[in-house]
């Protein structure tokens, strides 16, 4: 985990305020949350004062506070914890943030941070005596397919060589950062592969032509009643989505339900005979005496049995017992592994509380 | 390979028209109000049978997912929560689906809220993702205007749309540090149960869905659960974004079917391995967070979860990393562990303690300033670390050096003895002490 502590007492400014357009856009930015809960726009709000001061000061933190009626203690650990909150001034031009996780590493990350350590200076956080440019190292930034690549506030630069760092440093140095256009530095359409696409070469399919292909799927999988699709047919203009559906959802519910009818005893579990002693199968959550005669009816009275349940035993089990899918929920199969392998001890290991 | 008709991601790279308009030109938000009047079940039924597993790493049943949420719930609200705090390196799929197609992503939103009866949904970006936020809202305003978002829409579910963001903690994608994190507090995950399901989000019933998750839920509904799962193989159905970095040619974000080939994915799609397939040193191909599979192993197999689990590495976020052979695999993994090691929240004391040590040691072993024992050793606290903290970070933290361990011993060796080597030839002397 990393350790942060606010800046120094002296670079402290003594008060901070939101401007106008901060000040309302926090206004609905709360309403966005329910009452009372309106302690979740702490992120944003933090954001947005850093946004506007450059970094998070403990001024805004104790304003921030006071407007979401929070204790001071849990915006200050906010904000420590968050890596992305600056706690003590950055360059104002530009403060670059060099990803450096293994795969920009794998294409050459470690030349854009010795350009950084050239050009801005030896340790990161450094701000130059200018007070323009501050450079870090930070964590994946999700742009992993673009690498390597650096944040400066809120744009990417991405497919960066070392010389092409230097022109963007030299760029935000002199206060010309905006004509540098963010995203790829190279010849390449965002993520997509460079020198050309190999997918989505043909133009989008529209509404139209997608009609055609679902029509062709629901007449494949079920007549599509015509009626439905009448009915439809006026609803924004796409008869052919809504058969589709409506005919497929049927077809597999249905199918196993059949295949459930036709042969009753397919995944029926293996019963064995009354041992000399049966275990407590009333330890496993959603079993009750009741359930346990039942189970015991069936020849199951060991939990290794429950714990050998495939999915076919589990859904016929289900079915037997008209649970609606009870036992995937409530999980017996895991329930009854621990309880074979350990009893109630490994029972608590695993869920952490006592069995029933 | 995937055929562009097949796609769900028609603007992925963003070349065509972003707006709502270009978006139900290419068939979005076509037909969303009959699936609304189709019910709940239906919604729920149709996800489960198209196979759809979850996209944000760790491969649960979508439509199972949503069916853990109460059926009837009057007193508290419900509230889908959506992860899009793309963190995982190697990955940057969210990324393109939130700035170039949002709209399929706000449709999903409104239908997967329907389905666990949620009238409200927060969209938890990112810190870093300040474009693609002001990207997404623009789109969720565009919804607003159109009537087909808000109270009394087109679409005959009363729905909210909220885009919350992050501060830049990777911990913040496991979905309880998420919660944590949305209300206001530190990123530190609770513990389960209760699940999200039952108490999550300020208390009430929740569900935490990855972007592409949901995203994909409209077209599946349109298209038909058959048609879906007709990519991929059984248990791993239906497209997929893969993420392309490291060392290949032409490293890119694409949409390929399910189980398709490494080998494949990288040739059509990637330009293949820099210096050709047998200049391939090992993949991670699940984000950070997986166990590395060397070339031999990984060259010829299926991409998706059930393959990759059996080379006890996993399809994870489908971010997939390719090193070549003058990689200095050692120093990547290290690179790895100082990940960890930064983004650990602290909570648990195995993780905190336990990736800084990993981070220390991983830094001597690249140098090869360590004793061989060492290896066994670290190996032996990774096993320690993992399983035995409250969320799967320390698991994650552990995995990689694990991979590392089991496939490149060898290596790690040599570099011991190489410095070893080093230091005898650089005069130190080796005397008997009289």
């Amino acid at each position: 985990m990393s350790v942060r502590r606010l800046a120094e007492e002296s670079v402290q400014p003594a008060a901070f305020a939101f401007n106008r357009s901060n000040a309302a856009w926090a206004k609905r930015k709360i309403k966005n949350y329910p009452k009372g809960r309106e302690a979740s726009a702490v992120i944003p709000l933090l954001m947005r004062a850093q946004e506007q001061e450059g970094w998070v000061n403990k001024a805004a933190i104790e304003l921030i506070a006071d407007m979401l009626d929070m204790p001071l203690i849990r915006v200050l650990e906010v904000a420590t914890f968050y890596t992305q909150f600056q706690l003590a001034p950055v360059g104002k031009r530009a403060h670059i943030q060099v990803c450096g996780t293994t795969p920009c590493m794998l294409r050459g990350a470690d030349d854009l941070i010795k350009v950084c350590k050239n050009k801005i200076s030896a340790n990161p956080f450094d701000v130059t005596e200018d007070g323009n440019l501050s450079w870090e190292e930070v964590e994946c930034q999700g742009a992993c397919v673009n690498a390597p690549m650096v944040m400066i506030f809120k744009d990417s630069y991405e497919d960066l060589t070392a010389a092409q760092m230097e022109h963007i440093i030299d760029s935000f140095a002199a206060g010309k950062g905006s004509q540098i256009k963010p995203g790829p530095q190279i010849d390449r359409i965002f993520s997509a592969p460079e020198g050309g696409l190999t997918s989505l070469t043909v133009k989008p399919v529209k509404t139209k032509a997608r009609k055609v292909a679902a029509k062709s799927t629901s007449k494949q999988a079920a007549k599509a009643p015509a009626k439905p699709a009448a009915k439809i047919a006026g609803n924004i203009g796409n008869a052919s989505a809504k058969p589709a559906a409506r005919s497929k959802p049927v077809k597999p519910v249905k199918a196993a339900d059949n295949a459930a009818n036709k042969a009753p005893n397919r995944g029926k579990p293996a019963s064995i005979r009354k041992p000399a002693k049966p275990d407590n199968l009333k330890l496993i959550s959603g079993v009750g005496p009741k359930l346990e005669g039942v189970l015991n009816g069936l020849g199951i009275y060991k939990f290794e049995q429950v714990a050998k349940w495939k999915k076919a035993e589990r859904e016929w089990v289900d079915g037997y017992l008209n649970f609606k899918g009870r036992i995937d929920r409530d999980d017996w199969v895991k329930q009854a592994k621990a309880l074979a392998k350990g009893g109630v001890e490994e029972y608590i290991r695993v869920f952490g509380k006592k069995p029933r | 390979m995937l055929q562009d008709k097949d796609r769900i991601f028609t603007n992925i790279y963003g070349i065509h028209d972003k707006s709502l308009k270009g978006a139900m030109a290419r068939g979005h938000w076509s037909g969303t109000a009959g699936f609304i009047k189709n019910g709940r079940d239906w919604v729920i039924d149709q996800t489960k049978a198209s196979g759809l597993r979850g996209r944000g790493g760790a491969g649960f049943p979508t439509g199972l997912k949503w069916s853990f949420m109460p059926k009837q719930d009057s007193e508290r609200p419900h509230y889908l929560v959506i992860n899009a705090d793309e963190s995982e390196p190697g990955t940057c799929k969210d990324r393109d689906i939130m700035r170039h197609d949002p709209h399929t992503l706000i449709e999903g939103c409104l239908i997967a809220g329907f389905a666990m009866g949620a009238h409200a949904c927060y969209i938890y970006v990112r810190g870093e993702y300040m474009r693609e936020r002001e990207a997404l809202e623009a789109a969720i305003n565009e919804c607003y205007d159109a009537k087909l978002l808000g109270k009394n829409n087109k679409n005959g579910w009363d729905y909210d749309i909220y885009v919350h963001h992050g501060a830049g903690a990777y911990i913040c994608g496991e979905e309880t540090a998420l919660l944590e994190s949305l209300e206001g507090k530190k990123g530190q995950p609770r513990l389960k149960p209760p699940f999200p399901a039952n108490v999550g989000l300020y208390g009430c019933p929740t569900t935490v869905n990855n972007v592409e998750s949901v995203a994909v839920v409209p077209t599946i509904l349109r298209r038909g659960a058959d048609w879906f799962a007709s990519f991929g193989r059984d248990n791993n159905r239906g497209t997929k974004l893969f993420c392309v970095s490291g060392h290949v040619n032409r490293p890119c974000t694409v949409e390929e079917e399910m189980s398709i080939p490494f080998r494949e994915l990288i040739d059509k799609h990637c330009g293949g391995v820099r210096g050709g397939t047998d200049n391939l040193l090992a993949v991670i191909p699940g984000g950070s967070s997986v166990r590395m599979v060397p070339a031999d192993q990984i060259i010829d197999c299926p991409m998706d979860f059930d393959s990759l689990m059996a080379l006890q590495s996993g399809l994870g976020t489908a971010a997939v990393i390719v090193m070549d052979k003058s990689t200095d695999i050692i120093r990547a993994i290290a690179r790895l562990a100082a990940f960890y090691k930064h983004e650990s929240c602290g909570q648990c004391t195995p993780c905190r303690e336990g990736t800084g040590w990993m981070w220390r040691v991983m830094e001597r072993m690249v140098e090869g300033r360590a004793q061989k024992r060492e290896i066994d050793m670290l190996f032996d606290v990774t096993k320690q670390i993992e399983g035995h903290t409250i969320c799967a970070l320390g698991d994650a933290a552990a995995w990689p050096i694990q991979g590392l361990i089991n496939h490149f011993r060898p290596e790690m060796e040599a570099r011991i003895d190489s410095y070893t080597y080093r230091s005898d030839k650089d005069g130190a002397v080796l005397e008997a002490a009289e």
